[in-house]
């Protein structure tokens, strides 16, 4: 791959527009696999596209979609990526960015050495090129049970008075986009480990400390009991670091595990 | 006794998933589809807020006001019978939302907060910071999750809705949607369906929107025979900022705390909307504001620099303040820039925003289509022709809410299951669809579907959107036929047969392009001014010859036209102005606000009435 990847990058100067800057993005192509097929086959494309400034690492992305010809000039597919929002709130575009988890459209070229390169989110099963399948994402929201339970939708009148401080931590908490961020740098979540990484454990935390929401909170924190549950963190701190909202994520892991620990003598007292 | 009936939902936004709480809460399941997992649906976009005239204030507020308001600021082209609806359910929809745990901004004493937004003098915007819509939708999000946990429902995320299946007798019986990681085509049937797909913002090329909104739904099932309504009313908000792949919007929330648009004139900063609309100010609704900023940098060339951008300022705002109400939005300007805007003046200009046309509903938001349902930004029915700022989340929801319950009604009143249907019907339009699908594969030629949509988008917002010439609206027209015939020379830019984007978007541009027709004309028709929909040739609102909806049906031909009474059964038509107190026509507003809050434009210093977006528009 590398060999691959070194020939391509001597091509790319030679394709580089005659005047005018240029950025190289070498992007890590994965083609599903075929009917008998092992191991898919993964290879190294390098792009070599017209410089601006401010561009985000989506633009570069649909620059290749207009104009599908890698830095040899040889047509090629164009990649595909999963976008939506493009303004960092939907979540769709993580994806591994020069090594780091970081989403495609809040990261500027201009912050990034070239080439710069683009990879799936290891972590999921990848679907193709940088598509990849979280649910085991969403799926760990629905076993922590991250809602309130309400009664029903008819009218009840005014919901629980809330302090303005406590709002705004719960708002916090609440910006998670389910990018995946945190799993993919997390050393201990992946395909050989049930761990429901940092996001769910943050969602128990937001819902434990909403008035009715922390009623029920025994039915989370015996989610986390459960296997995959708060005790395969192995407090590397990772996610924190790569959060691309800046949730406080091992301050709720920190809380969680906290509640997770009462819970456990409470039972073993009740027993 | 018939079966349970088979309820779909396409589309997981806050409309489609307000009709699906509505329909699992009555122990009955539904399909919901969704190109992306629906908690990345386009609502989460939403930064402001949401109205309910819940009177928190002390104002004297009331949901009569926010009905008037609505229809004033919507130039008295919305339905008004739906309109007052929404803003009587308004108050009970924040409490039940902030039941639901969404983190609404508090006052000191716990209770709601409420800010301002243009189109009014009321505080009547509940808001979660900056970024309400990703709040409400993960809400209720969250709602519908705890159904898929309870076997309700079942969500078919990665599908993309192609079209709607129809009996003998024109009813809508189901769907065809294609797998976007497979590409299969299947058809999925339905008692019932419900249209929940959002705007089509992506017509117009780079707009506020998210990438998903291409009313390529919409535009499918007019091609069906679904009407489409009123589709010249698209809104462009006037603050965004620019960027190679969109337009970010900079909230209207920005004003409603104090935010102040300027440019310079004579070497000083002028206020320009504070001195044009003293009684409204920088919270005039958006199609004036928009109007305003597009008088400054085209008519009389004061944008900053030269350029076509004008200063959006709140360094003049307390830090707390902003971190608390405005963080979300701030944060993304400065991702973008690298500039800090508690410091540095923002750069924003108007960008393609909403679009108050849609698929024509009746009153239980059913289209002509027996059986096909359409709810939130792809019906007409709330915003006339301009939507009031923290409107369109209210629309959402209780659009959805109303559309549930009146779906599942319709199809328990159905004498036949879909059930019982021969599969023929669902056969042919898959393999109809199929053969659609192939074709686009087959051709061969240079034209790439990324650049002809850049090209639509170009011509749409040059000429299809603040300022409007009839010869230049059909040149449009002209031109949209040119893409129509070049899209059958484009080679898709991915020939693979797995999780292929091209193939979708190619598909969703030959849509964008039938609705761009749609809108284009719908324009040039109508010669009046009226909300968004502005033409210097014609530049006073005429209720003696366009008081009506536009219809528009598909024919091979193109679009054709028709019109329908608007009801006007409350709230008779008045001049629509804001450079005076005005809009509340119904109730006199004179006791609402306390005397001493500063944040009331009518305090500033009165000057001549003015509608510089009316005057003489010379051509550039």
């Amino acid at each position: 791959m590398t060999a691959d990847g070194t020939e391509q990058t001597r091509s790319a100067e030679s394709a580089a527009a005659p005047s005018g800057r240029v950025v190289r993005v070498r992007i890590k192509r994965q083609e599903p696999l075929e009917p008998g097929q092992k191991k898919p086959a993964v290879r190294w494309e390098e792009f070599a596209l017209p410089y601006q400034p401010l561009l985000n690492v989506h633009s570069l992305l649909m620059l290749i979609q207009r104009n599908p010809v890698n830095a040899a000039g040889k047509p090629t597919s164009a990649a595909v990526w999963e976008y939506n929002c493009l303004e960092g709130v939907c979540g769709s575009c993580g994806m591994v960015i020069n090594g780091k988890g970081r989403l495609a459209c809040t990261t500027l070229v201009d912050q990034l050495t070239q080439p710069i390169t683009l990879e799936p989110m290891g972590t999921f099963p990848v679907v193709r090129d940088l598509v990849v399948d979280r649910t085991r994402l969403f799926d760990s929201f629905k076993k922590v049970k991250a809602w309130v339970p309400i009664d029903g939708t008819y009218p009840l009148g005014p919901g629980p008075k809330s302090a303005p401080d406590s709002q705004q931590e719960r708002y916090l908490l609440s910006t998670c986009i389910a990018c995946g961020i945190c799993l993919e740098v997390c050393p201990n979540v992946g395909a050989q480990s049930p761990f429901v990484g940092a996001a769910a454990i943050n969602q128990v935390r937001l819902f434990n400390e909403h008035p009715t929401g922390k009623m029920h909170a025994d039915q989370r924190l015996q989610a986390l009991m459960e296997e995959g549950g708060i005790a395969y963190c192995g407090n590397a701190q990772n996610c924190v670091q790569a959060c691309p909202k800046g949730i406080p994520l091992t301050e709720s892991i920190a809380a969680v595990n906290g509640q997770v620990n009462r819970l456990a003598w409470r039972k073993l007292f009740r027993k | 006794m018939p079966a349970r009936p088979q309820v779909i939902i396409v589309g997981g936004g806050l409309a489609g998933l307000s009709a699906a709480i509505k329909i699992i809460e009555r122990g009955l399941p539904i399909q919901l589809f969704s190109i992306v997992p629906v908690r990345r649906s386009h609502s989460v976009c939403a930064q402001g807020g949401i109205n309910a005239a819940i009177n928190q204030k002390g104002e004297n507020d009331s949901p009569a006001k926010h009905f008037d308001e609505t229809i004033f600021g919507g130039d008295f082209l919305a339905n008004q019978q739906p309109v007052k609806d929404m803003c009587e359910a308004a108050p009970d929809i924040i409490f039940l939302l902030d039941r639901m745990g969404v983190p609404f901004n508090r006052t000191p004493e716990g209770n709601l907060d409420f800010r301002r937004f243009g189109g009014t003098m009321y505080s009547r915007t509940a808001f979660a910071g900056a970024t309400t819509g990703q709040q409400l939708l993960y809400a209720l999000d969250e709602q519908v999750r705890r159904g898929e946990d309870d076997g309700l429902v079942e969500k078919f995320e990665g599908w993309e809705f192609i079209s709607v299946v129809r009996d003998d007798g024109g009813a809508c019986k189901g769907i065809v949607a294609q797998h976007r990681t497979t590409l299969e085509i299947r058809a999925f049937p339905a008692d019932v369906v419900i249209l929940a797909t959002g705007g089509c913002g992506l017509i117009f090329g780079k707009s506020t929107n998210s990438q998903v909104n291409t009313g390529t739904a919409a535009s499918a099932v007019y091609r069906q025979g679904a009407i489409y309504a009123n589709g010249e009313f698209i809104q462009v908000h006037p603050t965004a900022m620019a960027g190679e792949d969109k337009l970010r919007l900079m909230s209207e929330s920005i004003r409603g705390e104090g935010g102040r648009v300027w440019t310079y004139k004579d070497g000083k900063p002028w206020y320009f909307l504070e001195e044009w609309y003293p009684a409204y100010g920088n919270l005039v609704p958006r199609d004036i504001a928009t109007r305003a900023i597009f008088k400054i940098c085209t008519e009389l060339g004061l944008g900053i620099d030269g350029d076509n951008l004008v200063y959006l300022d709140i360094s003049h705002l307390p830090d707390d303040l902003l971190e608390a109400k405005l963080g979300g939005v701030l944060d993304i300007y400065e991702k973008f820039t690298g500039l800090d805007p508690k410091n540095v003046p923002m750069r924003v200009f108007p960008a393609v925003h909403y679009s108050m046309g849609g698929l024509w509903v009746d009153y239980d938001q059913m289209t002509n289509i027996p059986g096909l349902f359409a709810v939130g930004e792809v019906d007409f029915q709330y915003h006339g022709a301009n939507r009031l700022g923290a409107n369109s989340l209210l629309s959402c929801i209780h659009g959805g809410f109303a559309t549930g319950p009146k779906a599942v009604e319709y199809a328990q009143g159905l004498r036949t299951r879909v059930s019982d249907l021969p599969e023929r019907q669902f056969r042919q339009e898959v393999s109809r669809r199929q053969e659609e699908s192939d074709a686009l594969f087959r051709q061969d030629g240079d034209e790439n579907p990324y650049l002809l949509h850049k090209e639509l988008g170009e011509w749409m917002t040059k000429n299809v959107t603040v300022i409007r010439y009839n010869d230049r609206l059909r040149e449009t027209d002209q031109k949209i036929q040119e893409l129509i015939a070049r899209f059958r020379h484009i080679r898709l830019p991915d020939n693979h047969r797995v999780a292929n984007q091209a193939l979708f978007f190619t598909r969703e541009l030959w849509n964008m392009l039938e609705l761009a027709r749609v809108i284009t004309l719908g324009a040039l028709r109508r010669n009046e001014s009226r909300g968004a929909h502005y033409k210097p040739e014609f530049p006073e609102r005429n209720d003696a010859d366009w008081l009506h909806t536009t219809l528009a049906r598909w024919t091979p031909e193109g679009p054709s036209f028709d019109r329908e009474p608007v009801d006007l059964t409350y709230i008779p038509p008045r001049p629509r102005r804001y450079d005076v107190d005005s809009a509340a026509g119904v109730v006199q507003k004179a006791a609402a606000a306390p005397a001493n809050d500063p944040t009331q434009a009518s305090h500033l210093p009165a000057r001549p009435a003015t509608q510089p977006e009316r005057a003489t528009a010379t051509r550039p």
